[in-house]
């Protein structure tokens, strides 16, 4: 198929950025979208040009570092996956296709397609995380029973890869399903009780300090998040929250 | 007597780790604190080692090439994670597990290695637990377990397909929480392009900054590589794409030997290529195998009107259909191992059996079992008579409980609906058993460079086990390394700061702006990409799943004469000085080019099929592989001189004391 | 008000419990005003009552005020807030594959019933300030049903009237609904206490719309 292409295109994290244009033909539908970004990246090497950059890596859907914003969703329209999982048989000949870079002010561009996303580990060093030394000495893994029901949902939180996508869906560029995600994961088990105060207080704080927007319930992220994260979470960030600010 | 000292503790296997942590030096807590540590690679090994090293009292710093520690490609893997609990009571042991791993590994790895990571794999478990690792668990509250890879009892822990991803996730915290305590500095998006020796020790490294494009000098009293294994040299590989071989190739180049690099695991079932634009392969879990049967057409006509589309594989009638597998291994049928099931999907292959439009993948189909099942279903739910349309209905049922997400992932890549038509699968590169050569300490041969996880050679000999590759990781990071390395770094207490603005500094730092010059100014003719995939269909044709002499010298000739062409006509465009995918990806298939070449060598060295390694001319009448531990019960460890092609060879001859050498048979 | 609100959950939970407590007084404003459809003189006297006890006038209707106030103003903040969180737009957005446009627009929807708000107080709140704590009217405890026919007499102000209501249905879908999400209400309860408030949502404006209309045909 043909395609008609308008790509971010910014030169480095200083510098303005701009909608670029490329057209691009023979692409099959088996392609996958980043491999669609090679074949168009080949073609701009040969012309001398400088490819577009964008984040990838493991290009089956768990690194979490792939993150476009194509056609105005975060991963593009297919629902729950990445957008190295997003294949071409899902678009038309003749479609364009607006390629953007994931936006928000705590995830500044570095170069063309590529963000920052270290807020997102800033978040994680505030508190997400169980105090424990690895000196091989802690309890056997069998002496506390977790009940099977939370063990599942705190896997089902744990399996947020960190994309952003939850923040480039929501209109406010809120991060609450992410740091939801990690202090639910903690919240549901036993063995992250002992910090849990601490933990949510010092988490969301670091989220406010980063400068994301504020949640609005709207549910977007929640909808194109690739590992279906649930909105249960934010709730029950604001439930810890609200007893971490009770017990002060 | 070789130059290779493994540094083995003597006394019976299962007291050796315990009188070594009883008698290697230790450094007090108030001196770790002048004492820097360099960690390449943030994944399980990396990660872990970082955290409890920082833990301990060191002062750390992490590097990694991903813009996040947590996205390092140990999250990728799925099954599971082996450890001798025995929780299920079924005759589990620290020896059974060690047993397992060497007898898997085709007796090509060292016993006191092996029995150190069984020994420590139940503190796995336990440390992951306290770190909120959502491992899956029972309606008792108590862990689960499944069993794999064809081993006899059900050891490993999981959970669900993501269990590298919460293990990466929980090393990730560790981290995280020594970051917040300051003891951690990381730096990430920053690749390590060199290590700095000051008189023969590793005492730091020079490293990119792949934003800025500055070249940086960072120092330490040791360095520790956790970079991961090397099968992107293949170009397709189920590794991510940014997997590489820069750091261990640099150490080797300053004298860290590599041990065993021909030593790749090729994993069945993982989704075939689909064309020429293919970047990168999607493995499939093992578990398929239980119950998909594996076939090609018998006539070779039907898999050319298959690969036209003229015709569809549900056409065929059973005895148009050759179930290969078990037709030559009746006893283990589908189940054979790995590498033996990869060696037949692809001599079918090549015999012009394969059926997608690329030649090159064999059936995977579920037809038979969803019956089975399905009738199954239907007597215990007592349905009388039902019909067939009944019985698929519910074999389907089954059939998705088990495997749904693995059939929707099919699905999505492949846009076909595998419950109703055979899912196609081929084998791809998917884990590397070589590395760099290592110690009992896991020291490197430089003093003071350290190697953990996928990037030392040490655990898994010619062939590692389902599950095991998680085991290693977090068990040299959390608790071998850790103690190992005081051993060593208790001489530097008085050392203090590594200064860089040394002459060793200066020099390296040189080399490596020089050869980033050098990329930059060839001439420009092909992309990084042209070269890198004429790089993996050399390996893939000549040093892949079977190899023979011929064809691995051909290898050697076409790598060396590739790696010229690449230094005088690859094109990079744009600068040095800010992101440039394009110049990250020449460094790293700069050092592909001079790996390929020594695989090959090794490969050809060793006259003997191993594992992952298969000879051509050295099979059984049955085409099974033939091992010669007469000859080369030996670990090859290959010094730098130069090109590759000029490596030395040095043997460390393995000893089993506590194992007896057997001819592993699927027949 | 910085300060006591200063994280962003603190905001939005204060923002879900003002919202409840507006759904709440939307309630009782709803049921007594009802009651002018079928017996002007209960509509009297419960209004009567709600314009001369002490505890309405001087204790809840200041905290209905700053409720609303707050309610309004925090919801600035917050949209302002939001906005700046994207500094750079998407050269193309499409929200509407993720999320509903009322939960998308509910500083519209506010805005609309803010402006309906102020013509109501210019309506009916003003007057009934001036004409009892400024001119110091004697009470009349029947005038509240004549007063109330008199407003619906012109089709304009019915109209808008009409149409505020629309625009508060469509805050309310959104708004009194997420609010138990908010405030860290999910669980199995949940489906049915969506369902719940969504039908608040269009049954109360859908009543007052109805009100309004009865009043304007009986003319």
């Amino acid at each position: 198929m043909n395609l008609t292409l308008k790509i971010w295109r910014q030169k480095d994290a200083k510098s303005q950025g701009k909608m670029v244009d490329y057209q691009i033909s023979g692409i099959e539908g088996d392609m996958s979208f980043l491999e669609m970004l090679d074949v168009l990246n080949e073609d701009l090497i040969s012309k001398g040009e400088e490819p577009v950059v964008f984040d990838h890596d493991c290009r089956e859907g768990i690194c979490g570092s792939c993150s476009l914003q194509i056609n105005g969703e975060p991963h593009g329209p297919d629902r729950l996956i990445t957008t190295c999982q997003l294949h071409m048989r899902k678009f038309n000949d003749g479609d364009t296709i607006y390629i953007e870079p994931f936006r928000a002010k705590a995830f500044p561009v570095v170069k063309d397609l590529m963000i920052d996303r270290s807020a997102f580990d800033r978040i994680q060093h505030a508190g997400g995380y169980i105090s424990v030394n690895t000196s091989g000495n802690t309890m056997d893994a069998n002496a506390i029973p977790v009940n099977k029901h939370d063990a599942d949902d705190s896997f089902a939180a744990a399996t947020c890869i960190g994309c952003g996508a939850c923040v480039a869906a929501c209109k406010n560029a809120s991060a609450m399903l992410f740091t939801s995600a990690k202090v639910s994961q903690f919240a549901l088990l036993p063995q992250g009780q002992v910090e849990a105060s601490e933990r949510v207080m010092a988490m969301v704080n670091q989220m406010d300090a980063e400068g994301f927007g504020n949640c609005t319930n709207t549910g977007a992220c929640e909808i194109e998040c690739p590992k279906g994260i649930s909105l249960e979470n934010i709730a029950r960030m604001n439930r810890e929250y609200l007893k971490a600010s009770v017990k002060g | 007597m070789s130059i290779l000292d493994s540094k083995i503790p003597e006394g019976p296997l299962a007291d050796k780790w315990t009188k070594h942590k009883n008698t290697i030096d230790l450094v007090n807590p108030a001196n770790k604190r002048n004492i820097d540590v360099i960690v390449v690679g943030t994944g399980l090994a990396g990660g872990s080692a970082a955290a409890t090293l920082a833990e301990l009292g060191y002062n750390v710093k992490t590097f990694c090439y991903q813009d996040s520690p947590r996205r390092a490609h140990s999250i990728a893997a799925q099954g599971g994670i082996n450890a001798s609990k025995n929780y299920q009571g079924d005759g589990d042991s620290d020896y059974r597990l060690f047993y397992d791993t060497v007898k898997g590994g085709d007796y090509r790895s060292r016993e006191a290695n092996v029995y150190r990571l069984a020994e420590v794999s139940g503190n796995i478990i336990d440390q992951c637990v306290a770190q909120g690792v959502p491992f899956a668990r029972e309606y008792g509250g108590l862990l689960d377990n499944r069993s794999f890879g064809g081993v006899l009892v059900s050891r490993t822990f999981y959970a669900k397909g993501q269990t590298g991803q919460q293990l990466l996730l929980g090393a990730y915290s560790a981290m995280n929480r020594q970051i917040n305590r300051g003891k951690i500095q990381a730096f990430n998006r920053h690749e390590m392009l060199d290590l700095v020796k000051i008189d023969g020790k590793a005492r730091g490294i020079i490293a990119r900054d792949l934003v800025t494009g500055e070249i940086e000098r960072h120092a330490a009293h040791a360095v520790v590589l956790a970079t991961g294994g090397y099968g992107n040299v293949f170009f397709l590989s189920t590794n991510a794409m940014g997997s590489n071989v820069m750091a261990a190739w640099r150490a080797h180049r300053r004298g860290a030997f590599f041990a065993n690099p021909c030593f790749t695991q090729i994993h069945p079932t993982c989704i075939p290529v689909s064309g020429e634009s293919q970047s990168k392969l999607t493995l499939m879990s093992e578990s398929l195998r239980n119950d998909g049967r594996i076939w090609v057409p018998k006539r070779k006509e039907d898999a050319e009107a298959i690969r036209e589309g003229k015709l569809k594989p549900t056409q065929l009638s059973e005895e148009e259909r050759d179930y290969y597998l078990e037709r030559r291994y009746p006893a283990f049928g589908n189940l054979v191992p790995r590498d033996v099931a990869s060696r037949a999907a692809k001599e079918r292959c090549d015999a012009g059996f394969g059926v997608n439009k690329t030649g090159e993948a064999v059936y995977l189909d579920f037809a038979s079992a969803i019956e089975r099942y399905g009738r199954e279903k239907a007597l215990t739910s007592g349905m009388q008579d039902p019909t067939k349309e009944q019985v698929i209905k519910l074999g389907e049922e089954v059939v998705e409980a088990k495997y749904g997400n693995l059939f929707q992932m099919y699905e999505k890549i492949v846009d076909e609906n595998p419950y109703k038509t055979p899912m196609m699968i081929y084998p791809a590169v998917h884990y590397t058993m070589g590395g760099l050569w290592v110690d009992y300490n896991l020291q490197t041969t430089i003093p003071g460079c350290y190697a953990a996880g996928e990037a030392n050679f040490s655990d898994h000999g010619a062939n590692r086990l389902g599950a095991s590759a998680l085991m290693q990781g977090l068990a040299d990071g959390y608790f071998v390394l850790p103690y190992t390395i005081g051993d060593y770094l208790a001489d530097d207490i008085r050392t203090g700061e590594i200064p860089t603005d040394t002459p060793e500094f200066e020099q390296a730092e040189q080399e490596a702006k020089e050869r980033i010059d050098r990329l930059m100014s060839a001439s420009g003719t092909h992309s990084v990409d042209y070269y890198h995939k004429k790089l993996g269909k050399i390996m893939w044709n000549k040093c892949g799943m079977s190899r023979n002499e011929t064809e691995l010298k051909e290898a050697i000739e076409e790598i060396a004469n590739l790696r010229e062409d690449f230094w005088k006509n690859v094109k990079i465009p744009g600068q040095a000085n800010g992101v440039n995918q394009e110049l990250e990806k020449a460094g790293r298939v700069a050092d592909f080019l001079e790996l390929g070449e020594l695989f090959a060598k090794d490969a050809l060295t060793r006259n003997e099929s191993c594992g992952g390694h298969f000879r051509e001319e050295y099979q059984t009448k049955e085409g099974e592989a033939l091992r010669d531990d007469e000859n080369f019960k030996f670990v090859s460890a290959w010094e730098y001189k130069g090109e590759p092609k000029d490596a030395v060879l040095h043997k460390e001859e393995l000893v089993y004391e506590n194992i007896e050498l057997k001819t592993r048979s699927y027949k | 008000m910085g300060g006591l609100i200063k994280s962003s959950i603190a905001r939005k939970v204060a923002m879900a419990l003002s919202g409840l407590f507006l759904v709440f007084f939307l309630l009782q404003h709803f049921s007594i005003n009802f009651t002018s459809v079928f017996s002007p003189d209960l509509f009297n006297e419960l209004s009567h009552f709600m314009g001369t006890n002490p505890i309405v006038q001087f204790v809840l209707q200041p905290i209905l005020i700053f409720a609303v106030v707050f309610h309004f103003v925090m919801g600035f903040i917050l949209e302002v807030q939001n906005n700046k969180a994207r500094a750079v737009k998407y050269a193309k957005y499409n929200g509407g594959a993720n999320a509903p446009w009322v939960s998308r627009n509910m500083i519209y929807s506010g805005l609309v019933v803010l402006a309906f708000l102020g013509l109501h107080f210019y309506d009916f709140w003003v007057p009934e300030i001036v004409y009892k704590y400024i001119e110091t009217n004697p009470e009349v405890p029947t005038r509240y049903y004549e007063e109330l026919l008199h407003k619906f007499e012109s089709p304009i102000r019915t109209g808008l009237y009409v149409l505020s209501f629309v625009f508060l249905a469509l805050h309310l879908w959104h708004g009194f609904a997420s609010s138990f999400q908010s405030v860290g209400f999910n669980n199995k309860y949940s489906e049915g206490l969506t369902k719940f408030a969504k039908a608040f949502a269009v049954l109360i404006p859908l009543g007052f719309v109805a009100i309004a209309v009865i009043h304007y045909f009986n003319h």
